[in-house]
């Protein structure tokens, strides 16, 4: 077959497919009408941002919210609240290490003579840390203990099973710290995001089933009809990332180049079948939450939804253009990174639609602040990625440390952006406890702002000059290495600031933990009753 | 039916037609590629050097597939023909890369065949690259005031070992510099699969 077919054909298929899955999933998933999209607030809340403190009555409005079901929804939170509690410290420490680990790589490639004298400390394996710590980590720490903080809020029941997830998530991080001792001691796989032994990959594979377990448990139990469209996210993906794990680091499956391009079936599946569904879950949830409206348009987000299902799962092989793999499977990658714009659109829009006339709510919530940097970094990444896809800029881009500043774009500026945004919308709910310096907000959101920017425009047009350099043979190589230098520094900067930020965030809850805030949340007759039965 | 089995049994069939093009297809097709004609196996000390290549993250910064003519001046830089399949039939796992922070090594036995330049390199680049951000490898040396009979000793241009010391190679270093001399794709190729 000619390229040409096969791409006329990837295309058409995808767009069949895409059309055929919405319509079959339609009848059921939306149940037409806006009442779907207003099931995340109580009756009567809609015009309110919700608030931690006081949380029964929001601003002493009329009509006051039905107080049966912010009732349930407290009981729904204190039924989540130690599993959460548990998962989000975890996502401290290890973003805490990560970024350690992030910044002490990135001066090595500008300064490496530093630090040479261990072996762990050596940037192979110290960016392999930095990377397994976030994907490992932070990110599925942060993002599974939100998931399990709305899932039963969307599903109007308590979570059921809440010892499975503490249980596994303890599994989870046993595996994580043993997988990167192993890393450090120089015990590797050999595959980039499939680093961690084999053999430490089982416990990841029992504690992410028992994390999983209370999603179904809880679900049988809904009191709701209606699955809100965060829960389609949340739900597949803690479907879609078992299977990848395990597929991918089943030991003697892969051999040769199949094993490059599972490879990369795995690694951009992690990131958008399990990473990416986690946050936009977040921001589909916390967004309307937090400006008091119910999302603009449910059908744009069942595109969204169903688009990134179907198109995502098949991008990976743009990571082997040029490379020795069979041709029609790179092309069948671009054409479907291509397609990605589509949900991207859907979702974009969404988001716009909603914000409309209700950006000054931005002002006073540095939650909504990160939510919405979040939204627009997710569009932003995915845009350049399916660019980043076509031959032409690939040919330029692939090899360099422009894809490293998308990485980053796609995975700290929406993904972990997010993720703050969501910590510290859930934090006040599971402890009882307001963030005692509201300042310290503001500043972590404008030094991660400022540092992610500083990054990626650096290493941006460091990675440009890099892949530019390389292309022209008429320069020897070492230009191509001396032409990033200054952006590699300018990328250490934008680091720390983001390191800074971060330690600030930790000190935040440790803060919040001590019982600094002297305005402790107020009891309220919800609580209260809440707490009486716990 | 309940729409969470519709949800989730859509969202596996979306994951397994990816799974069917990106995993099961290649598996079927490539996988059990032979090794091309003229592809060496790996000697037991090469084989060890690629388990230190592989721990030590090489492959963070060197790639090792070259591309074809047409796409990128690969060729026109010395790192040889864009590879096929069949020359990583003795690769597990193989070792592509994403970056090329450092250059492609898919063929660095035949750039650079010398033992004494891969060990005085890894000791530190410094001292054959200038302005290499390579990072040195100490650990994989040791400095002694005098080598002990059959040890190999790493001489390095003047002003890059402390006075009065001797740099001798661990065996760590002999294994990935064996690794790194076996390198060499440059036989001729000949594989449908792929488009050069």
């Amino acid at each position: 077959m000619s390229t040409l077919s096969i791409l006329m054909s990837a295309f058409v298929l995808s767009i069949v497919g895409l059309g055929f899955f919405i319509w079959s999933q339609r009848a059921r998933l939306t149940d037409s009408g806006p009442e779907a999209s207003e099931i995340i607030f109580a009756k009567g809340e809609i015009g309110h941002p919700e608030k931690a403190i006081d949380r029964t009555t929001p601003q002493a409005v009329s009509p006051r919210p039905d107080e049966a079901e912010l009732l349930a929804r407290v009981r729904a939170d204190a039924s989540s609240a130690q599993v959460v509690f548990f998962f989000y410290c975890c996502a401290f420490v290890w973003l805490l290490v990560a970024s350690a680990a992030g910044l002490t790589a990135s001066i090595k490639l500008h300064s490496p003579d530093w630090l040479t004298s261990e072996a762990w400390l050596s940037f192979g394996r110290i960016r392999t840390l930095h990377l397994n710590a976030v994907a490992y980590g932070w990110a599925p720490m942060a993002g599974l203990g939100t998931a399990l903080f709305i899932i039963p809020r969307l599903l109007k029941t308590e979570l059921a099973g809440a010892r499975y997830a503490l249980l596994g998530g303890a599994l989870w991080n046993a595996a994580l710290v043993a997988g990167l001792g192993s890393l450090a001691y120089g015990v590797s796989d050999g595959m980039e995001w499939l680093e961690i032994p084999w053999q430490i990959d089982i416990l990841f594979v029992a504690g992410g089933a028992l994390v999983g377990l209370p999603l179904i448990l809880t679900l049988l139990r809904r009191t709701v009809a209606h699955l809100y469209v965060s829960v389609w996210y949340m739900g597949c993906a803690l479907f879609w990332f078992p299977i990848l794990f395990f597929v991918a680091n089943f030991p003697g499956l892969h051999h040769g180049v199949e094993a490059a391009t599972m490879n990369w079936w795995f690694g951009h599946n992690v990131l958008g079948l399990f990473y990416t569904p986690l946050a936009l879950a977040s921001i589909y949830y916390f967004l309307p939450k937090l400006i008091g409206r119910p999302i603009q348009s449910y059908n744009l987000s069942l595109l969204g939804f169903w688009g990134l299902a179907f198109f995502y799962g098949q991008v990976g092989g743009h990571h082997l253009i040029g490379g020795p793999v069979p041709g029609w499977l790179v092309t069948l990658s671009i054409v479907q990174s291509m397609m990605m714009i589509l949900p991207v659109a859907a979702f974009t829009v969404n988001q716009h639609l909603t914000l409309k006339g209700h950006l000054s709510a931005l002002r006073g919530s540095p939650t909504l602040q990160f939510i919405c940097l979040g939204g627009l970094m997710y569009t932003a990444s995915s845009v350049q990625g399916s660019f980043e896809a076509l031959r032409s800029m690939n040919a330029v881009t692939h090899f360099t440390h422009y894809t490293v500043a998308h990485a980053h774009l796609g995975l700290y500026g929406f993904v972990s952006m997010v993720f703050f945004g969501a910590i510290y919308f859930v934090v006040p709910r599971i402890t009882g406890r307001e963030w005692p310096w509201p300042k310290l907000v503001t500043v972590h959101f404008w030094l991660a702002a400022t540092g992610i920017a500083i990054y990626f425009v650096s290493l941006t047009i460091g990675g440009w000059l890099q892949g530019t350099a390389m292309l022209d043979p008429s320069r020897g190589f070492m230009e191509s290495v001396h032409a990033t230098l200054p952006y590699l520094r300018g990328r250490s900067v934008g680091g720390a600031l983001m390191v800074l930020g971060h330690v600030i965030f930790a000190v935040h809850f440790i803060g919040l933990l001590a019982g600094a805030s002297g305005r402790a949340v107020q009891p309220s007759p919800a609580l209260n009753a809440a707490t009486g039965d716990i | 039916m309940h729409s969470e089995t519709r949800l989730v049994l859509g969202g596996l069939t979306t994951l397994a037609v990816a799974t069917a093009a990106l995993v099961v297809l290649p598996y079927l097709t490539v996988r059990d590629t032979p090794p091309a004609p003229g592809l060496k196996p790996y000697t037991a000390s090469a084989l060890r050097g690629r388990t230190q290549y592989i721990q030590h993250g090489c492959m963070y910064c060197h790639s090792q597939q070259p591309r074809a003519r047409d796409f990128a001046p690969d060729a026109k830089r010395g790192w040889g023909r864009a590879t096929v399949a069949g020359d990583y039939a003795y690769d597990d796992p193989p070792l592509l890369g994403t970056m090329r922070t450092g250059p492609d090594l898919m063929n660095i036995g035949v750039r650079q065949p010398g033992e004494q330049w891969h060990l005085g390199h890894l000791f530190q680049p410094r001292a054959y690259v200038p302005g290499s951000i390579m990072p040195a490898y100490p650990f994989l040396f040791e400095l002694r005031d005098k080598a002990e009979p059959g040890e190999t000793v790493v001489t390095l241009p003047p002003g890059f070992v402390p006075e009065g010391k001797t740099v001798v190679a661990r065996p760590e270093a002999l294994d990935l510099v064996s690794y790194l001399k076996s390198l060499d794709r440059s036989y001729p190729a000949i594989d449908p699969t792929t488009t050069n």
